[in-house]
């Protein structure tokens, strides 16, 4: 298996919690940029979200720039209402119409990082109201990447695992808990890194 | 997987050879775009095309004008509203305006003006502010459909709501509504607004300078470009601004990387406006 050279998580209901739980638990050195398509309110433009989540996890968070570069163990939010990309080696953005409804949209996300990244990227999917990422995920499986999903059973709201198992039935089913462990261990960061 | 890498080399040559092919035929330079967009829109257009390879899209595309023209709107269309981002227009006023008014006459471009949004309301605060007579403003866009768009200054009522609540947080002062008069569920702007605007094809990637401006918006275009041709594209605006003119970007974009970025100081940093410095 060659080394993970990105992940990317999407969440929506009761994402600001799963996020930042999963964000806490990784270490300091954690060696891998992280992109985050998290749903929120198109004018929650106060960079809440992001000081947050600075306070409360030990790698660097911020608000996607575009072309901003990949850089290991920083991690970038999508901006409220816009996509972001994935290209190799750095993120971009585009205003293109809501995909289902969703702008930014996790399979979009999804979707860029797993044609830049294929067998080097992990897909999280976490808590959410709708199904957004569950087809993003199963391309992140298709071209050979990591896929993991929040145990339904600990997310706030079951409906977006659900439907990225029904999309990706062999992803790695793991509660919340869990997740930032698995990820550091990915990422041969934390103990027993996995080779 | 040897067959994965295969499949994505096999794409990029597909790409590569389909943007050749256009660029060629009609002369639009779509090779230097940012991948990842470019590859979502072309994907859109192939399947929209019933096609299921890019290279069936290139076939099409070259011998049938009418799928080019589909191809250029989903290129090229920016899915915009008016007074987006209500703290950018409100900085406009605030420390952009009080610059404009110091000229007798103001020349404004909005370069990738899309179907207009941002043109009219660019041109309502500059008529609240007293400046609109006094007040050139170029719009332009790759796109002819858009720009027709553009210039009959109608938009979707339903929309109407949604920007009342820009105007109104973008600092407005009047009631929106007198803007605009509805037929058929269209708000149709009041045509006075227009009146200092000239609609243009114009291709940033390919056109040159054609004026110098006090103030250019340039906002959510760039990122659909490559970093090379943003440096272009940077440095087209740079020979089409006055002395201390001012640049609008979108407020993801930044000059951070950029050559071009020692030649601009900040204006209103949070709002990515810039000022040059000479």
């Amino acid at each position: 298996m060659k080394a993970v050279g990105l992940v990317a998580m999407g969440a929506s209901w009761g994402g600001l919690h799963a996020v930042e739980t999963v964000l806490g638990a990784l270490p300091e050195d954690f060696g891998v940029p992280i992109v985050i398509a998290q749903h929120r309110q198109v004018d929650s433009n106060d960079g809440m979200l992001v000081r947050l989540l600075n306070a409360r996890c030990a790698l660097t968070v911020c608000e996607a720039d575009d072309k901003q570069a990949l850089d290991p163990g920083l991690v970038l939010i999508a901006p409220p209402d816009y996509h972001l990309l994935v290209e190799r080696g750095a993120v971009a953005l585009s205003v293109d119409a809501p995909l289902n409804y969703s702008r930014p949209s996790i399979d979009v996300l999804f979707s860029s990082a797993a044609h830049a990244y294929g067998d080097r990227l992990v897909g999280v999917v976490l808590t959410g109201a709708n199904s957004d990422g569950a087809l993003g995920l199963a391309q992140i499986a298709d071209r050979g990447g990591t896929a993991i999903v929040q145990d339904p059973e600990t997310a706030e709201r079951r409906e977006m695992p659900d439907a990225a198992l029904c999309a990706t039935p062999d992803a790695r089913v793991l509660a919340l808990a869990q997740i930032g462990p698995v990820l550091s261990q990915l990422a041969g960061t934390g103990v027993e890194a996995g080779s | 997987m040897i067959g994965e890498a295969h499949d994505e080399s096999r794409e990029r040559i597909e790409i590569d050879l389909l943007l050749e092919a256009i660029q060629r035929r009609y002369g639009y330079d779509f090779r230097g775009y940012a991948l990842a967009s470019l590859r979502r829109r072309l994907w859109h257009r192939a399947y929209g095309e019933g096609l299921e390879t890019l290279s069936g899209l290139q076939e099409r595309v070259l011998h049938d004008p009418s799928c080019m023209d589909r191809l250029l709107r989903d290129l090229s269309i920016n899915v915009t509203e008016m007074f987006r981002d209500p703290s950018f227009h409100r900085a406009l006023r605030e420390h952009v305006f009080p610059l404009l008014r110091t000229h007798p006459f103001i020349r404004i471009w909005n370069a990738g003006c899309s179907t207009g949004e941002e043109i009219y309301s660019l041109a309502i605060a500059l008529h609240e502010e007293g400046l609109l007579e006094r007040s050139r403003i170029y719009a332009t866009d790759i796109d002819d459909g858009a720009l027709d768009r553009a210039r009959s200054g109608t938009f979707p009522l339903e929309r109407m709501q949604r920007y009342t609540e820009n105007y109104q947080r973008a600092a407005g002062s009047e009631a929106f509504s007198s803007y605009y008069s509805v037929s058929g569920g269209l708000a149709r702007f009041d045509p006075a607004l227009a009146r200092g605007i000239v609609f243009a094809q114009h291709n940033l990637v390919t056109d040159g300078s054609f004026n110098e401006f006090q103030l250019i918006l340039c906002r959510n275009v760039l990122i659909y470009f490559g970093p090379k041709l943003q440096e272009d594209v940077l440095a087209l605006f740079g020979l089409s601004m006055t002395r201390r003119g001012i640049l609008a970007l979108g407020r993801k974009e930044s000059l951070r990387h950029s050559t071009h970025a020692d030649e601009y100081e900040p204006l209103v940093e949070r709002e990515r406006i810039f000022r040059r410095r000479r």
